[in-house]
């Protein structure tokens, strides 16, 4: 069956948000993990336990973040090369901070000398903390506009400087996006392990998670009275071929809310990240930790939610040629190409989730300091 | 206009992670499928030393995936970050066999290697042998959609350009999907692959082998890689003459340069089995030339010409011509679409579009583009021929070498004295790098042999860059060599420690070598 074109647009909105919300939980939880290591983990056996929580499961988790590339790429090809060109020194940073991961987590423990082993250590905190920072302050910045604009043959040309990426209220939104993912990572992390490493855990989710509530509230307040947002102010034709140049936009007071007042419907995704956070941080105390994961995960839907929902048709707003601000109607890809990809998506999706809940319905279960003795070839 | 230094440092830069990142995929590739042959006797006979050498070969296979799954990333990533002008303007179809290899086999792969690893204990045999098959068939689906996204840049079918959106849009993704070039391309570096992880093992067991170490178990890792080895090769081989065969007009640009074939010569054309090309005077100072070859290899037939690269240059000319016409015709329907005179003489000319863009590298109004500088742009539609020459040559050597090689030791595996023939061992032993090169030196005529194109005929490598600084460009090449020397250091390191203790690292008890752990 294929979709018509103003459908399928509004669909890809919805499914690259899944797949965003998608890598938040999964490798989310994995990067949480590694933000917490050096923390909670005193000494080697409590560091390799803490790694061995996520060690079966990290790789097939950050396809996520690889599929989701490759499905901007797919579906949103004007995002995909106007923001990552953009943000050229942003995606290195994030870039260059995964490549500790992989090999952090394979290499460590192959050598048994504790600077070997410390250093792989930090480099899988900086693998865990650092994309998280950078995808926040990303947000931050979409929600100010992006300084870039399209020649007349849609070449993008973006004319600001790394450094003004990091300006408060993007960094706030660093601070929520790490809180949002060391939280869930905490949560995991407690799922799976038992006594000191647990109970240090759980005073790291405590602060995380109070600091995701204080982190997301001030960044809403922020955003309602100090941030000016975009509109179209021309008329949208959604079935049309898409052109950035093609419409008229303004900047507005207050335009990052209005959402919440022609669609009211939407303010349970801010709510559900309030809910979702307190909830998993009262399961999480009361050891209910698998009940935890998923508020905590739903956690993850109201944030991200929030977000898309407040920029909505924006995808990411033009601070500098205001009409070349890209928008879910006029980045996508050929009605062809979002009909192929809805249904490989439709098709694939379920298999990823079955397969992926055997690996963790294989490995599940808590792991100790005796797992670690026992493999201690074969283990991370 | 781009700057000629930020077009050669993105090249530069993507050729790096490229290369650096096929360091360890024919590897990967490769060894997944021995892992299943190790792993499938272990189930079929019982014998704890088939398991043992599915967990020592998936060791090493492990140490090598870390950085095929790091590298792999930029790759992803770098369309957007320095081809960002490629990104739009092929997006539509170039991204949705990215999405999906993500999708159909990333996943799959990636998912079922944790469970390689760390599931021995928890599954059935039968439930893990499962397991390292999943791997294999995702490891194998990733080349397949990455081989598809790659011959689609040397022969762009299934696609139209629409000025509206001004980029490719897809409009047969089956053509897509069923391009002969990416078929080709598909068996042809999986094949490469399955060689070099063949290989790989048949190496390190020589290397035990003339140690007297770990005897049995090399004996039979070395029997297995001998027979997978040979079969590979011969499909590499035979594979590759079939991407040989020029189906699109990318092809048989690339075939008339690596072959320095200058004039059309009467069917069936002679191979120059070594020549001294002169790219000034467009002829060879010196050839040996095997009649009827190349004709037979290019065409399967004894009557078809290939054409030659004067020729080829000629119908280029004509095309550059048409194409100056269809990016003026462009970019006045830009500014108005409505004018349907305009719109005729562009449908008339688009086929030709992306040569008229080659003229931008000299002109930013293509109309005023002046004799000289259209000779140049014919100059640049012929990729330069030294090189391609060479490297091809290379490559093919590197490959029959290999033949011998394996051919010798299936030989002498199925007379079962291989062990007893030093010279075997060592030659084995000594052309471990073999594989890695001829991949290598592959896709070098693949890439380079395509230029001045990113998409052959469509979009001009030049026009595809991120309009980036050049000193950002200096800035993020100088660290990707450093993380990427250091990551080669470590890998090294780990993989040489590893492959010398042997067996022994698994600690079970069986293995010479088998000090505490390291």
């Amino acid at each position: 069956m294929l979709f018509d074109y103003p459908t399928l647009k509004l669909i890809w909105w919805l499914l690259v948000g899944v797949l965003l919300v998608g890598f938040a939980i999964m490798d989310g939880h994995d990067m949480g993990v590694g933000t917490l290591l050096p923390f909670v983990g005193k000494d080697d056996v409590e560091r390799r336990i803490v790694i061995n929580t996520v060690g079966p499961h990290w790789d097939g988790n950050q396809v996520w973040f690889i599929t989701g590339g490759g499905a901007i790429f797919a579906a949103w090809p004007l995002v995909y090369a106007t923001a990552f060109s953009g943000f050229y020194w942003a995606m290195l940073a994030v870039l260059w901070a995964l490549f500790f991961r992989p090999v952090g987590f394979d290499y460590r423990s192959k050598i048994n000398n504790p600077t070997w082993r410390q250093t792989w250590d930090w480099g899988l905190f900086v693998g865990g903390a650092v994309p998280p920072l950078i995808f926040g302050v990303a947000f931050g910045n979409l929600f100010q506009g992006v300084p870039f604009h399209f020649a007349d043959n849609l070449m993008p040309y973006y004319t600001g400087s790394f450094w003004a990426l990091l300006n408060p209220f993007a960094l706030l939104c660093g601070v929520v996006s790490t809180a949002m993912i060391t939280f869930h990572g905490a949560i995991y992390l407690m799922h799976r392990t038992e006594g000191a490493v647990q109970r240090r855990t759980q005073t790291a989710m405590l602060v995380f998670g109070s600091l995701l509530l204080l982190g997301f509230s001030a960044a809403g307040i922020w955003l309602w009275q100090g941030i000016d947002g975009y509109a179209i102010v021309s008329a949208v034709d959604a079935g049309a071929l898409p052109n950035p140049l093609d419409k008229e936009v303004i900047r507005q007071p207050g335009a990052w809310l209005a959402n919440y007042d022609k669609a009211p419907l939407t303010m349970v995704l801010p709510a559900l990240a309030y809910a979702g956070t307190l909830a998993a941080m009262l399961l999480a105390v009361n050891r209910a930790t698998l009940a935890a994961f998923v508020a905590s995960s739903l956690a993850i839907v109201g944030v991200i939610g929030t977000a898309g929902a407040s920029l909505f048709p924006f995808v990411m707003p033009s601070s500098t040629d205001l009409r070349s601000g890209l928008t879910v109607w006029d980045s996508v890809s050929s009605q062809l190409t979002l009909n192929i990809m809805l249904w490989a998506t439709l098709i694939f999706m379920p298999l990823i989730i079955a397969y992926t809940g055997w690996a963790y319905k294989v490995m599940a279960g808590k792991v100790t300091a005796a797992y670690i003795r026992e493999n201690d070839h074969a283990a991370y | 206009m781009l700057s000629e230094e930020l077009v050669d440092l993105s090249r530069l830069q993507f050729a790096i992670t490229a290369m650096y990142h096929f360091l360890f995929v024919p590897l990967t590739i490769g060894m997944t499928w021995i892992l299943v042959i190790m792993e499938s006797a272990y189930v079929m006979t019982g014998k704890t030393i088939y398991k043992d050498m599915t967990r020592f070969w998936g060791k090493l296979f492990g140490i090598n995936f870390a950085l095929g799954v790091t590298t792999g990333i930029t790759m992803e990533f770098q369309f957007g970050t320095n081809w960002a002008y490629y990104s739009h303007y092929v997006g539509d179809i170039f991204g949705a066999p990215l999405a999906i290899e993500g999708l159909m086999a990333f996943f799959l792969e990636s998912t079922f290697i944790g469970l390689f690893f760390f599931g021995w204990d928890r599954l059935s045999r039968k439930q893990h042998l499962l397991v390292t098959i999943l791997m294999a068939v995702g490891t194998n689906l990733s080349a397949l959609w990455i081989l598809i996204a790659n011959g689609w840049m040397q022969n762009p079918v299934g696609a139209e350009f629409s000025y509206v959106t001004m980029r490719m849009e897809m409009v047969d993704f089956w053509a897509v999907l069923f391009n002969p070039d990416a078929q080709a391309k598909f068996v042809h570096t999986v094949s490469a692959g399955y060689v070099t992880g063949a290989m790989f093992v048949l190496s390190i067991s020589a290397f035990y082998l003339l140690r007297g170490r770990d005897v049995e178990f090399a004996r039979k890792s070395f029997r297995i890689a001998a027979a997978f080895g040979f079969a590979s090769i011969c499909s590499v081989i035979v594979l590759g003459d079939e991407s040989g065969h020029p189906v699109g007009e990318a092809q048989q640009t690339k075939l008339a340069a690596m072959e320095a074939m200058w004039e059309t010569e009467p069917a069936p054309a002679g191979f120059n089995l070594i020549a001294i090309p002169n790219e000034a005077e467009m002829k060879n100072d010196f050839a040996i030339e095997i009649p009827w070859v190349m004709g037979i290899i290019g065409t399967r037939s004894l009557d078809q010409q290939i054409p030659g690269i004067k020729e080829i240059r000629e119908k280029n000319r004509e095309r550059i011509l048409s194409g100056q016409i269809a990016v003026g015709a462009l970019e006045k329907l830009r500014k108005n679409p409505a004018d349907a005179e305009t719109k005729a003489l562009f449908e008339q000319h688009v086929g030709d579009l992306g040569f008229g863009l080659l003229l931008k590298k000299y002109v930013v109004d293509v109309g005023t583009a002046t004799p000289e500088m259209i000779e140049k742009a014919v100059a640049d539609t012929i990729p330069r021929v030294a090189p391609l020459f060479w490297t091809f040559r290379l490559m093919v050597g590197f490959g029959f070498l290999m033949l011998a090689l394996f051919g010798a030791a299936l030989w002498y595996s199925i007379k079962g004295n291989f062990a007893d023939k030093p010279w075997l061992l060592r030659a084995a032993l000594w052309m471990l790098p073999v594989p890695w090169l001829s991949c290598e030196l592959g896709w070098f005529v693949a890439e380079y042999g395509r230029q001045p194109w990113t998409i052959y005929g469509v979009l001009p490598t030049h026009m595809s860059v991120s309009t980036l600084s050049v000193g950002s460009l200096y800035g993020s090449l100088a660290g990707f060599v450093g993380f990427y020397t250091l990551l080669l250091v470590v890998e090294m390191y780990l993989m040489v420690r590893f492959a010398k203790q042997g067996p022994g690292s698994l600690g079970t008890g069986r293995y010479d070598n088998e000090y505490a752990h390291a």
